[in-house]
């Protein structure tokens, strides 16, 4: 009986997750403890907002991420506001693809997850340990996902170990995919990822990936109604993140608006239908 | 069926009072004070990973004296408590009253109820805009709390390290001086006492210092919203150089 006090007291001191605790003790605050109740696949899009496009590359010395700006319900623009990526800690950033309110909520449990753990442990989780975390987290809204409500991340961080920038893609079953250079997630995806192909190389520079982000963003905007190009009118340009030996950094409006231009500018002058 | 033998109240608190601070005693002195940059908070600790002083929340810092099992665990608790706070209602809701409230209650509870007292004294420091609203409050093993303005200071001969700073301590310091006045202070815990007059010790090793500090505005000045960090040996070694110049 004695022993076994001891080894329960070792379980719970091992277990540093935040959301194992809250599973714990408070189930109800977990994200996947929402019930959809009766609805149907087809009524979630309709809604509740949904988020679109997001981008993700490697770059000389880290990686990058950018998301469009536009959720929609429907045929309807539900905000052209709508921030997708979030730095998760330090050296690493998450992009959100799918029901926005349920996306936010993991978001924000997956930051609070990682940082309770460098509290408790007083370290760095590793980013091969972080990707695992959220995959799990993906994997407990599996039930909401099967009744329309999915979210699939986008995870890019900086490997303090390997030095080296690396990128993962998920999906709503919580498996974990590494993808080497480049990958998109969202409905503007298969239009980025033909444009990430083509401008993607090895070893790009923080500003010419910004650049790349940038356009690719646009190209999926161009073709696929649910995702926001560059809007002028309002001043709104892409979320981009970087994350580097030095950190995750969101790259100032400044140089977004300049990529912006580039790209407006560059596709006027060809003036190309297709 | 053996009698228990009447032991009154007063007796009982008194016993576990003297056994917890028998215990407190024993070890080395900890010195949270407010400064102009923030709010610093320095150790005697010889071992590099097994803190006494820690993070909890944005803003808020935690600092331990007494067995090292004890206060961790109470730690860790203030972590859980504050993550949970933070993430159901939103973190400007966590704040050092409320820890501070949930650890007095805990600690008073162990006091009264288990068969040991905790032999631990905590301070939980919570930075402000300026060193006037920076919150300090300090925890003893009874429960017992105090909201002291300025610094604290707790662990073993802490009347010493208190005289020694009250006329050391000054709300204008930065970091750097800060760090040095609570070295400074420390010498004289743990020193001898030549005819009722302590002398302090000659040199602390940087070391077996911990240093932290709680930044006052880490948003502009690191861009992250918490204010927390611990500076490494090196670090440590080249404030305390800056005393000598």
């Amino acid at each position: 009986m004695k022993l076994e006090d001891a080894t329960a007291s070792i379980g719970r001191a091992a277990s540093t997750s935040f959301s194992g605790y809250l599973g714990a003790n408070h189930p109800e605050l977990l994200p996947s403890s929402r019930s959809a109740g009766g609805l149907t696949p087809a009524s979630a899009p309709t809604l509740a907002p949904h988020a679109t496009t997001i981008v993700s590359m490697t770059y000389a010395g880290g990686v990058l991420m950018a998301g469009d700006r536009r959720a929609t319900m429907g045929n309807v623009i539900a905000s052209r506001h709508i921030e997708k990526v979030f730095p998760a800690d330090m050296y690493s950033v998450l992009g959100i693809a799918g029901s926005a309110g349920i996306a936010l909520d993991i978001m924000r449990l997956f930051q609070v997850e990682l940082e309770h753990y460098e509290k408790i442990e007083g370290d760095l989780m590793s980013l091969d340990g972080k990707a695992n975390r959220l995959a799990a987290m993906i994997r407990a809204n599996l039930p909401l996902a099967l009744q329309g409500l999915s979210v699939v991340p986008l995870f890019a961080g900086f490997d303090t170990v390997q030095r080296v920038g690396r990128l993962f893609s998920f999906d709503v079953t919580g498996g974990r995919y590494e993808e080497q250079e480049h990958h998109s997630v969202g409905s503007g995806a298969a239009f980025a990822r033909g444009a990430l192909k083509k401008l993607w190389k090895p070893n790009l520079d923080e500003d010419r990936a910004v650049r790349v982000a940038v356009e690719s963003l646009y190209d999926a905007a161009d073709d696929d109604s649910a995702t926001g190009g560059p809007d002028v009118v309002r001043q709104l340009w892409p979320v981009v993140y970087t994350a580097n030996s030095a950190g995750a950094r969101r790259v100032p409006e400044r140089e977004l608006a300049l990529a912006a231009a580039q790209v407006i500018d560059s596709r006027s002058v060809a003036g190309r239908e297709a | 069926m053996t009698q228990q033998f009447y032991v009154s109240p007063e007796q009982l608190t008194r016993d576990r009072a003297d056994f917890a601070r028998k215990g407190i005693a024993r070890g080395r002195s900890v010195v949270v004070l407010s400064c102009r940059d923030g709010i610093a908070l320095v150790a005697e600790n010889p071992s590099p990973s097994l803190h006494k002083v820690g993070e909890i929340y944005d803003r808020i810092a935690f600092a331990a004296v007494g067995k090292y099992n004890e206060f961790e665990s109470l730690r860790q608790a203030g972590v859980r408590y504050a993550d949970v706070r933070g993430y159901s209602y939103d973190r400007g809701d966590v704040t050092a009253r409320g820890l501070a409230s949930v650890y007095a209650q805990s600690l008073g509870a162990v006091f009264t109820a288990d068969s040991k007292p905790f032999e631990v004294e905590l301070a939980v420091a919570e930075v402000g805009t300026r060193t006037d609203t920076d919150h300090l409050y300090r925890l003893t093993f009874d429960g017992s709390i105090a909201d002291e303005q300025r610094f604290i200071v707790m662990g073993g001969q802490a009347d010493a390290v208190v005289d020694a700073l009250s006329s050391r301590w000054d709300a204008d310091h930065d970091f750097g001086e800060a760090v040095r006045t609570a070295v400074d202070a420390l010498r004289y815990g743990g020193g001898s006492v030549v005819g009722g007059v302590s002398e302090p010790r000659v040199r602390l090793d940087p070391g077996a210092l911990e240093v932290a500090a709680l930044d006052r505005d880490p948003l502009t000045t690191r861009g992250a919203r918490r204010a927390f960090r611990r500076f490494l040996p090196a670090e440590v070694a080249a404030m305390l150089e800056g005393a000598q110049h």
